[in-house]
């Protein structure tokens, strides 16, 4: 469909570009056409296209797999937003197939469960953009190393309860900030802690922040919780099960939606949280018995 | 004659902030437009790339769209870069019936015209008054299919326009917020300049 002569498509700034795209925007996990036609309607600015949300894929427990293609395509003709689709830690089969599908993204994500306990995908083999969760800085520039085009904070997804994303984020961001203020000598010494390339601390130390944005993943429920994460320093957020657990998903995705664009000011947060009904109940982190973000390393 | 310029971004949803990067590069003030009184003495705004939906039920949420259609028909400079050109656009194909339309240029778009993510690319155009190739990166693009009498191309792929001006409008299918290269938002300073000459504001 594109174009002739010297166009390049699946370069990495043609996928960072679409990372880009999503900022400052939600984007909400659906598991049918009914609910992504909801989601857009709320302004969402893409759908995560799963079988089960989070906190249903806790509750079942068993294998957690790749969506079925029918209904990944389903989703795809029901909305105009790009549609990211999840596949297994390790998975490259399961992301060729999403790539094949013409997924906008591919998540390549721990709340399914890890195809391979030692390897991530080489993303650099695909034209599709990835995401990767990552609970702290190591982990953000490992995955950026494989050729992910964007980082989001694994959390903890499916929980309702957004502790564990503030934790990573914090974890994140106030690394960056001392590598900010180290000298060149001090760089070689974070490369070796955070088990990461040497390139990348120096970019970070050069530039203040990571190579691609950084969005807020993992337990988000409220347009609160959405707003916290941006004031953190969150580009972008994802709701998982906080939307179409809670009690009245059209217009909660709506206000965390405004939450997430006006997140600086506490009089439209206040107005956007009245009247939506009960949040997803949540769980605490002393009473779950599977931690996903210990997933992938 | 340089006068002082200040320019807005609209800063509802998408890649405000690389445009808020080029401006300040450009050694300009600029103002992240969230809301209508951010709309005050500016002397042009860019409308980003990102989900042109999103933004339209933002816009609609307040009052901010009517406040900002009624500035851009009194002629405020406005630069829309593709989700932002899709809103600028007279017509719009493939949106949604609700999506907004700012009408501040006589143009008919198809929304990812270009096709989905896989589709997307980047590549070298050539772009009127500029000696030397422009690298532009096109992400689930729209495409402009058919434009107004008044409505003058810039650049083109395969005869297609992605670079068109009309008046103080300009508007693009890619995102030259994403790269280095100043050269487009320059054109859209000099329209910026051209409107303070000229106009009595």
């Amino acid at each position: 469909m594109s174009s002739s002569n010297n166009a390049q498509v699946g370069s990495f700034p043609v996928k960072r570009g679409l990372a880009e795209m999503l900022k400052g925007g939600v984007i909400m996990d659906v598991v049918t056409p009914g609910q992504a036609k909801i989601a857009e309607d709320a302004g969402a600015c893409a759908v995560m296209a799963l079988e089960r949300v989070p906190a249903d894929i806790r509750r079942d427990g068993g294998v957690a797999r790749m969506s079925d293609p029918d209904m990944i395509e389903g989703i795809k003709a029901a909305v105009t937003i790009p549609v990211m689709a999840k596949a297994r830690i390790g998975h490259f089969v399961e992301a060729q197939i999403l790539q094949a599908l013409g997924v906008d993204f591919i998540d390549e994500s721990e709340v399914l469960t890890p195809a391979d306990e030692a390897h991530h995908i080489d993303k650099y083999k695909f034209t599709t953009p990835f995401v990767c969760g990552a609970t702290n800085l190591g982990e953000a520039l490992r995955r950026i190393s494989e050729g992910a085009a964007l980082i989001r904070s694994k959390g903890e997804a499916g929980t309702g309860n957004i502790v564990e994303a503030v934790r990573h984020l914090r974890s994140i961001l106030g690394d960056i900030k001392k590598i900010g203020s180290a000298d060149s000598a001090e760089l070689f010494e974070w490369a070796k802690r955070l088990q990461a390339p040497l390139s990348l601390v120096q970019e970070i130390a050069e530039t203040g922040k990571l190579p691609v944005p950084l969005f807020c993943a993992g337990g988000l429920a409220t347009p609160a919780d959405a707003a916290l994460a941006m004031q953190l320093g969150a580009e972008c957020v994802f709701v998982g099960s906080g939307i179409f657990k809670s009690d009245n998903p059209g217009p909660r995705a709506k206000a965390i939606v405004e939450a997430t664009t006006h997140y600086m000011d506490a009089k439209i947060l206040a107005k956007v949280s009245a009247g939506l009904g009960a949040p997803m109940t949540g769980i605490g982190m002393d009473e779950i018995n599977q931690r996903y973000a210990d997933r992938g390393w | 004659m340089n006068p002082r310029v200040l320019v807005g971004v609209l800063a509802l949803q998408g890649a405000f902030d690389a445009h808020v990067q080029r401006l300040t590069e450009l050694g300009l003030e600029s103002r992240l437009v969230k809301n209508t009184s951010d709309l005050v003495d500016l002397d042009g705004i860019i409308l980003p790339g990102g989900e042109s939906t999103t933004m339209s039920n933002l816009l609609v949420a307040s009052d901010l769209g009517v406040e900002l259609s009624k500035r851009l028909h009194d002629g405020l400079p406005v630069f829309g870069t593709c989700a932002g050109m899709i809103m600028m656009a007279r017509t719009i194909h493939d949106g949604r019936p609700d999506q907004i339309s700012l009408d501040a240029m006589d143009i008919q778009v198809r929304r990812n015209g270009y096709g989905r993510q896989n589709d997307s690319f980047e590549q070298d155009i050539s772009i009127t008054s500029l000696d030397s190739p422009f690298h532009a990166l096109f992400i689930r693009a729209p495409v402009i299919e058919s434009i107004g009498h008044d409505v003058e191309v810039l650049a083109s792929i395969d005869e297609r326009p992605v670079l068109v001006r009309q008046a103080y409008s300009l508007a693009s299918s890619f995102h030259p917020e994403l790269v280095t290269d100043l050269r487009v938002h320059e054109i859209f300073l000099s329209i910026i300049h051209e409107s303070l000459t000229t106009s009595k504001r």
